[in-house]
């Protein structure tokens, strides 16, 4: 697709040189690097020990969305993994058997850590024994317990706490040479802090009517710089500060939400969005809302890394380590389904929105799973409908643009015709 | 007169609904061309037209005096008519492919064999169109498709001629004929052709003949007038259309459940590429749906790979497998693999029957893992689609249903397959008329 029409605000192009940035010193050679995945991730306690932060499903999406994922998948299959298995998996082992070349080009160096931070999504810790088995380099792997009963308890605060103190920290030492710093993790916290806020003012902008902002589309963007190797910086600050602004602006001149193609022209249903989005035809998706006139309000997806919104959580620089385990149990898909209903039933509820849309993944078990079950016990609470459409995370073989099409427009048609209340009659004759 | 239109462009067969103020139904048209999506929407819309002129005509006449069975006379002529009238210009048009360099050396003798042909489907064409004559098909190209075949292979036998070389010509005429939409007038002269042959034939009947005439040429002089047309279907984004003139299936198909059967509250439409199931309020409004994804297995098109596998007629599928004394088990889900495992039941000696029960079967488990997830099945239950035609699918689906859910009232329409056409016309009256 042509690049030279989409019209694009300061701040993605900001996000942009930050996320070549980090490629760079990934793939410089100057600099340890963990592997790590997007869930909870702890990257302010790597930033601790100066080791970047390689982020497997953020190359799979970048490959994705280049239109490279496609043959890596295939190249995994080839090496022997089923179809049915994660795709961001496969996209990954598909890139090392293909060279391991980064998105900037340059090959990515080996792993010198591969840092488990979070297991609530179980292929994560098939994903890093395969990784484990080719670079057969140091694996940490911080278990989070699951937060079945809905809330987490001190019992597994403490026994994250415990494994920070035995395992991690100690493994971060000896693989960096640097000797651990509270207070420097305390001032990277504060830090995080404050982007925090400012991601949290901005999600909730989607309740003001136009919507300033897509919760979903241009959500993943927003979300970028706090979810990946960021959280903690300056630069991240900064980014989250700028990003307030342009949205302030928009809200200032009465804008409803900026798309690919400009200025939707009319904000005419709003939508709670659960589940990943598809990323091999990330711009063709989006297009399907937008050329509707549909805004994504909010999404859970917003909440893949971190939770900020539904519990007030920020990182808090007096309990540091504590706090790292709060984030981790608190990650949406380590909820327990009662509670991710009652989530999307809020965000129904309070942003006004005509219903929920799940965008079901096939091969994400982690989001899917009793997604149906939600779709109905929200439509309970809410008394709004919800529609169910299905595509995958990079895999293009799975995106069915017509199908999409088809659901979604029944459902944009069906929210009117509720809306009208203006059903029929039996017929005359 | 004001007329609202719903059409539906199906991936096998368009449907076109044409309706009226007062949302009573003149006419129903369908067309299995699929030459192009708009040409499709013309012949339909034009079937529906016609159809909605026998409506006007019987009103016109009323039923009294064996008026009735004028009508359906009337209605057999016309298609005959309709029928000769296409086939001249088959004719005409196979015979300039005669002009194209690769039929050069043949071209005198393709000519005499092929008019030799069509002098023969001409005789045949009253017997095809008989009283009790059975037709497998009402499309023109089915019938006139088969009748070529039979006689073209003996003639060109005869006459030296290869067979290969007229059907090539027979395959791209055809594709030209089926984009040919006939103009009102040239309808209007088949149905008055069409009533004297239906006055000469029909006996017993009080209403006479200048009364008829003036009938039929009254109704002919009252203008259809497109006053709305809503497309629905799955070639709907590719019709013609404004885009506010478009409806999604999905509703169109509740809302036409609901219409003919006002009880309905779950549907099921199998489709030739989709299956949904679609729930529905008490007012015909949509609550809920689910369809199948990225794969077709269990719909209306793995009917006729089967068909093709099995190398008989899509509509002998239900007939025979309705003679199975079980049904077997068919573990493919997959169109493809299921047709190696029916070649494999064959070869251990399983009935066909036994077979094609067990494939009906399947696709209504399918079906049922659709519905299902749509929200259950609740009484009343519509079934919908081309499959729906299908007395097998329609037995396992009784027994699945009554299995599951208990004993429901399962209301299917002899004209479901008009369900999303019929949705889409009453959409179409609505955006004109306020009142609901």
């Amino acid at each position: 697709m042509s690049q030279h029409n989409v019209i694009k605000s300061n701040s993605q192009d900001v996000q942009k040189e930050m996320i070549t940035r980090n490629y760079d010193k990934i793939t410089s050679g100057k600099v340890k690097v963990s592997s790590t995945f997007v869930p909870g991730n702890l990257n302010e306690l790597l930033m601790c020990f100066d080791i970047a932060n390689n982020l497997p499903e953020i190359n799979a999406i970048q490959n994705a969305m280049r239109k490279k994922s496609g043959e890596m998948i295939m190249e995994a299959e080839r090496g022997g993994h089923s179809e049915d298995v994660c795709t961001y998996v496969k996209a990954d082992i598909g890139m090392m058997a293909k060279g391991n070349i980064a998105p900037n080009g340059k090959p990515f160096p080996d792993p010198d850590l591969l840092l488990l931070s979070y297991t609530g999504c179980f292929t994560f810790m098939k994903w890093f024994e395969l990784l484990r088995e080719e670079y057969k380099c140091p694996t940490v792997m911080l278990h989070v317990p699951y937060a079945a009963d809905g809330k987490p308890t001190k019992n597994m605060r403490d026994y994250i706490v415990r494994q920070l103190k035995e395992e991690v920290i100690p493994a971060l030492e000896k693989i960096s040479g640097i000797k651990f710093d509270i207070d420097r993790l305390r001032e990277y916290l504060r830090k995080s802090a404050i982007a925090e806020d400012n991601l949290v003012w901005m999600l909730e902008q989607a309740k003001r009517k136009p919507s300033p902002i897509d919760c979903y589309f241009g959500g993943v963007y927003y979300m970028g710089p706090i979810f990946t190797a960021f959280r903690g910086t300056d630069e991240c600050i900064d980014y989250y500060k700028l990003l307030r602004d342009e949205i302030q602006e928009r809200i200032d001149r009465g804008l409803g939400v900026q798309t690919p193609d400009g200025e939707m022209p009319e904000e005419k249903y709003r939508l709670v969005v659960e589940g990943p989005p598809n990323w091999t035809s990330f711009r063709d998706f989006w297009k399907m809302f937008y050329e509707a006139g549909a805004v994504v309000v909010a999404s859970s997806y917003t909440k893949v890394g971190g939770v900020y919104d539904y519990d007030d959580f920020r990182h808090d620089p007096d309990h540091p380590l504590e706090t790292l385990a709060d984030y981790c149990l608190g990650v949406y898909t380590n909820r327990n389904l009662p509670t991710r209903v009652d989530m999307l039933a809020r965000n129904v509820i309070e942003y006004e929105a005509d219903g929920l849309l799940i965008n079901s993944i096939k091969s994400c078990n982690s989001f899917s799973a009793g997604q149906l079950v939600m779709m109905r016990e929200v439509e309970k609470l809410t008394g709004k409908p919800g529609a169910f459409i299905e595509t995958d995370l990079v895999d293009p073989r799975y995106f069915s643009a017509a199908n999409v099409k088809n659901r979604l427009e029944s459902y944009f048609q069906m929210i009117d015709q509720k809306r009208r209340a203006g059903g029929s009659m039996p017929l005359a004759a | 007169m004001r007329t609202f239109i719903g059409i539906d462009l199906g991936s096998t067969t368009t449907k076109a609904v044409l309706m009226d103020e007062n949302r009573a139904i003149l006419g129903r048209g369908i067309t299995n061309s699929r030459s192009n999506y708009d040409v499709a929407a013309r012949v339909s819309k034009q079937e529906a037209k016609i159809s909605a002129r026998f409506t006007l005509f019987n009103h016109a006449l009323g039923t009294k005096g064996g008026a009735d069975r004028l009508l359906a006379d009337l209605e057999r002529n016309f298609r005959l008519e309709q029928f000769l009238s296409e086939l001249a210009q088959l004719e005409q048009t196979c015979e300039t492919y005669l002009d194209h360099p690769r039929f050069q050396e043949q071209k005198s003798a393709l000519k005499e064999a092929l008019t030799v042909v069509f002098r023969r489907i001409e005789v045949e064409a009253p017997g095809i169109y008989a009283p009790d004559a059975e037709r497998k098909s009402d499309f023109f190209r089915d019938i006139a498709g088969s009748r070529f075949m039979n006689i073209a292979e003996a003639v060109g036998k005869e006459a030296g001629v290869s067979f290969e070389a007229m059907l090539n010509i027979y395959d791209k005429s055809i594709i030209d004929i089926e984009s040919l939409v006939s103009p009102d007038e040239v309808v209007a002269e088949q149905l008055l052709n069409g009533l004297s042959r239906a006055l000469r034939e029909v006996k017993g009947v009080e209403v006479s003949e200048a009364d008829a005439q003036v009938a039929l040429q009254k109704v002919l002089g009252i203008e259809l007038e497109e006053t709305y047309v809503v497309g629905t279907g799955y070639g709907r984004v590719r019709l013609p259309f404004p885009k506010e003139h478009i409806r999604s299936e999905i509703l169109c198909h509740g809302l036409g459940a609901h219409m003919m059967f006002p009880g309905t509250r779950t549907v099921l439409d199998i489709g030739g590429q989709d299956t949904k199931g679609i729930q529905v309020d008490e007012t015909g409004i949509v609550v809920n749906f689910q369809m199948n994804d990225r794969c077709a297995a269990g719909c209306g098109r793995y009917l006729g790979y089967i068909a093709d596998e099995m190398k008989i007629g899509l509509h002998e599928l239900g007939p025979i497998a309705m003679k199975a004394n079980k049904a077997t088990r068919i573990n493919s889900t997959c169109t493809v693999f299921a047709g190696a495992e029916l070649r494999d039941r064959l070869a251990l000696g399983e009935s066909q029957a036994d077979i094609l029960a067990g494939l009906h079967r399947a696709i209504m488990l399918r079906a049922m893992s659709i519905l299902s997830r749509s929200g259950g099945v609740a009484n009343e239950f519509t079934f919908t689609g081309g499959v729906a035609k299908n007395e097998s699918a329609v037995n396992e689906l009784r027994k699945l249903i009554k299995e599951n859910y208990g004993d429901l009232t399962i209301n299917i329409s002899d004209e479901s397959i008009f369900t999303g056409a019929l949705g889409g016309s009453e959409f179409a009256r609505r955006a004109v008329m306020t009142t609901t």
